[in-house]
């Protein structure tokens, strides 16, 4: 690819006055700054976030009390404690089931579509899955606090249906088109060569997927997970909808729960600029973007791995 | 397997014939259950929104308490925030996109310039939040305003339209460009004539996208711009304004004695112009695909 | 083609942009009111503001919820002119607004409010202690479960005791703690922190096993409130207007306006016409107890 794009130069404005050739410097300018702008707002976001919460996290933060205590009283007038692991829990235990309904759901979705089904059926599936993801993070959360919590209520006798399940459900749902997209993507950048060669030697088309295309797209495939699992941790309107929005560490799925991002969303307004409790949330905004950062930049390699392999 | 002979049915096959209707079966169910949510959620939220949805509700402010009245200053709103979110985000998203596609070369930079777009793309949006808090709200003193609220917006879906647009810009076939640097035309020349023109439609897919992206979020402008009431319409981007996706949250869990079909009724609007916008953006997508020459 | 299809990215662009533009109007003499604060005083504020359109059209109120500590917050970084505050100011605030404006933090009352305590209406508690309350609610108490207050609540798997509470920024929550649960003490972690005094309600009224508390104006017929004695010894007050008046229920505080300074001009007029009869007219209409 490299060596199509390279263009002769710029050495032949063919009579062209002076002011066409500058201002065509100043485009090529402005387009190379917008071209890097996202490293830039990257960069800056960290920064800021960083910055806003460094007084903090330099001089008053205990690293292992911040990380390890499941005791989140920020506003307490006598002993305030700033301790994330509930609510870190919390997270992964809502992304936990969330991916034991999407991953399922989600590769089944990616299999069928991409192997199973063409024409007009294909295009169809896509456009329901890609509408799917449409649905703003606040109709979710609607969603999960009039119509799934009094079903949970009534369906397992719990005492109340803002908990785990109802935000895995929701998040599962969030993230499954995002499975299937990737996934899919994954599947189908199998060269042919392999299911023909797979279909010749006599295998079904199941047998063809379970054997050759999902081994051959498993990278793929992780990353497609990954993301959805990145969505999932960075999920916030409807996880506070629906989760119940307690601090405590969750000992089952009918557990009420509160999310790292569900406390940033609730108590953010609250803070006056600069107290430590102000400073406390940026540093759980650094512990999600860090999070979400890993989660994404293994994605990441992984996919370019494929890519550098199928090369 | 290697007891079957050629070209005959032997029981190997059929089992596994029928083993294979029973799997497209299931990932076919697997697959039903995925569009049975969205089905569901559309048809509660007709039944019980659609009752409430008059244009009256359309058209005016919320009132006694946010127990009656309409929704239109949060639809003003919300078209402010897209609008100024949009005329913020498309020419960098665009630009950026032009620069990938078209000048990048394949070197450190490149990739950098991509991960920092994934990584972008993935910044959870709570996080973003608290970017525009930080930046725009308190450092650059725009206040909690429709500007400090957009600009949080344009970040946060200029992945969606750099994305876009890339994908619509290498869909142009290098023979064009190729054929317009023989005569003689400069790379930026071959851009504005050639690719341009060649991908614009493309290019409008994925703004279109931005737009209901943008439209649907809540966490970013709940602490950027976006008011519980206002008793007036914004006139400027220094004013706050009411948010569809920030009201359908307060009407669900902070306004008391709420009717049941007012929040259906406002989530109902929020869907159907997101997935409408949506929808415009797919049917373009694959209208352009199915009519491209090359 | 090629001047359609720039046309059209054109028009789609400018189009949004004047859509937004065109539905603003142009009325440029308006004076506008930043009122942030208290989730509890958000309603009866927003009535204020919709009311007060209609007295002086000139004078909009923008009014946004979030928590007293957010009105408070924002009173300190100086972007709102009237803070809402369900609860006194702490010295630190006070002397964070001076610190950040100059100016000392003006406290008006504008309402008076119970705090109303509440189960869902399968439960058959009528009254409960206060003590009974710290135990259901502080850090140190002990009581998990319906049985150990004596009673059994018919629906409630376990008997076990929903605790719902309001997120910590809420002044409901601060009232709360210091007036039940005692100066310094702090909830046990593990209750349901809502976004607002009306998801409380919701979820109670949903939940056979749960107790919550919310300001009075939030209270619907799908919960059962409670009465409250202060002691063993004491009568059991129910929260009235009357009861929240003379201060007889345990549970009553008044409700704040802040402003920096003494209060000038269109701010000063706002504020008088809040505590005038016609503004206090609302007070009543929203379930709040008017001041005079």
């Amino acid at each position: 690819m490299g060596s199509d794009r390279e263009h002769a130069g710029g050495t032949h404005d063919l009579g062209r006055s002076r002011t066409a050739v500058a201002a065509e410097r100043v485009i090529e300018a402005v387009i190379r700054i917008c071209g890097f702008s996202a490293i830039f707002f990257v960069f800056s976001i960290f920064l800021f976030v960083l910055l806003s919460g460094s007084d903090f996290i330099i001089h008053r933060l205990d690293i292992r009390e911040f990380l390890l205590s499941p005791e989140w009283v920020p506003t307490s007038v006598s002993n305030k404690r700033y301790g994330t692991m509930a609510l870190t829990l919390g997270t992964f235990s809502v992304t936990g089931l969330a991916m034991l309904i999407a991953v399922p759901f989600g590769l089944g979705a990616a299999v069928f579509v991409s192997e199973f089904t063409d024409g007009r059926t294909k295009e169809v599936l896509k456009v329901v899955i890609e509408l799917l993801a449409a649905i703003p993070s606040v109709v979710w959360g609607f969603i999960g606090l009039v119509i799934m919590n009094p079903l949970i209520i009534a369906m397992f006798d719990a005492p109340i249906g803002l908990n785990v399940l109802n935000g895995g459900i929701l998040l599962g749902l969030m993230s499954v088109p995002i499975i299937v997209s990737i996934g899919e993507d994954a599947i189908k950048a199998v060269p042919d060569s392999y299911r023909e060669a797979s279909m010749a030697m006599g295998a079904t088309r199941w047998q063809t997927v379970v054997h050759v295309l999902l081994p051959a797209a498993r990278s793929g495939l992780l990353a497609a997970v990954l993301l959805g699992v990145g969505r999932a941790i960075g999920e916030t309107i409807a996880v506070l909808m629906a989760t119940g929005h307690a601090v405590q560490i969750p000992h089952s799925p009918l557990d009420s729960v509160r999310t790292l991002t569900a406390t940033i969303a609730s108590e953010l307004g609250e803070t006056a600029r600069g107290s430590d409790h102000y400073q406390a949330l940026f540093t759980i905004g650094i512990l999600l973007f860090a999070l979400t950062f890993v989660v994404n930049l293994s994605a990441d390699l992984i996919v370019r791995g494929v890519r550098g392999e199928q090369r | 397997m290697n007891a079957a002979l050629p070209f005959s049915t032997t029981d190997v096959t059929r089992t596994n014939r029928r083993r294979e209707s029973i799997v497209r079966a299931l990932l076919g169910i697997v697959t039903a259950l995925l569009v049975l949510p969205l089905l569901a959620i559309l048809a509660l939220l007709v039944k019980h929104g659609a009752p409430a949805l008059t244009l009256d509700f359309l058209l005016s402010s919320p009132a006694a308490g946010m127990t009656a009245g309409g929704i239109f200053p949060a639809i003003v709103g919300t078209l402010w925030l897209v609008g100024v979110s949009l005329a913020i985000a498309a020419p960098i998203g665009v630009l950026a996109a032009i620069y990938l596609n078209e000048y990048a070369g394949d070197h450190w930079g490149t990739r950098i310039v991509n991960l920092a777009i994934v990584n972008l793309a993935g910044v959870p949006s709570i996080v973003h939040a608290l970017f525009g808090v930080g930046a725009f709200v308190l450092f650059l003193h725009l206040g909690t305003s429709i500007l400090s609220a957009s600009l949080t917006l344009a970040i946060m879906t200029l992945p969606v339209i750099i994305a876009s647009t890339k994908e619509a810009l290498a869909a142009v076939p290098m023979s064009f460009r190729q054929a317009c640097w023989v005569l003689g035309a400069s790379r930026w020349q071959t851009i504005r004539y050639v690719v341009l023109p060649n991908s614009i439609q493309g290019i409008l897919t994925g703004v279109i996208l931005q737009v209901s992206r943008a439209a649907g979020e809540t966490a970013p402008v709940m602490f950027t711009g976006a008011a519980f009431y206002l008793p007036f319409l914004p006139q400027s981007v220094n004013d706050q304004c009411m948010a569809l996706s920030m009201h359908l949250f307060t009407l669900s869990t902070q306004v008391p004695g709420v009717p049941e079909a007012l929040p259906y009724a406002t989530a109902l609007v929020l869907v159907g112009l997101v997935m409408s916008v949506n929808l415009t953006s797919i049917l373009l997508r694959s209208y352009l695909r199915s009519r491209r020459r090359w | 083609m090629n001047w359609m299809n720039r046309g059209a990215m054109g028009a789609a662009l400018l189009g949004a942009l004047s859509v937004a533009w065109a539905c603003s109007g142009g009325d440029s003499s308006r004076v506008l009111i930043q009122n942030k604060g208290s989730d509890t005083l958000v309603n009866l504020a927003q009535a204020w503001a919709e009311n007060y359109r209609a007295v002086k059209p000139a004078v909009a109120i923008a009014v946004s919820g979030g928590g007293s500590g957010t009105g408070i917050a924002a009173l300190i970084n100086g972007t709102v002119d009237i803070a809402n505050a369900s609860r006194e100011m702490h010295a630190e605030e006070k002397e964070q607004v001076r610190a950040h404006s100059g100016k000392d933090a003006t406290e008006h009352r504008v309402a008076r409010d119970a705090i109303v305590v509440y189960v869902s209406k399968a439960n058959p508690l009528e009254k409960i202690k206060l003590a009974d309350l710290a135990c259901i609610y502080a850090e140190d108490g002990t009581c998990q479960s319906w049985t150990s207050l004596g009673i059994e609540v018919p629906g409630c798997a376990d008997q076990k005791i929903i605790r719902v509470s309001r997120q910590s920024n809420s002044g409901t929550y601060e009232f709360f703690r210091d007036a039940v649960l005692g100066k310094g003490k702090d909830f046990k972690l593990g209750s349901r922190d809502m976004q607002g005094s009306k998801d409380v309600v919701d979820l109670v009224g949903k939940t056979p096993c749960a107790i919550g508390y919310s300001g009075m104006g939030y209270i619907t017929s799908d919960v059962k409130v409670l009465c409250l004695a202060k002691d063993a010894s004491s009568p059991c007050i129910a929260p009235t207007p009357a009861s929240a008046k003379s201060g007889e229920y345990a549970l009553s505080r008044w409700l704040y306006m802040l402003t920096l300074g003494e209060p000038e001009g269109d701010i000063k007029g706002y504020l008088d016409w809040i505590v005038s009869p016609a503004g206090q007219k609302i007070v009543a209409d929203t379930g709040f107890v008017p001041v005079n």
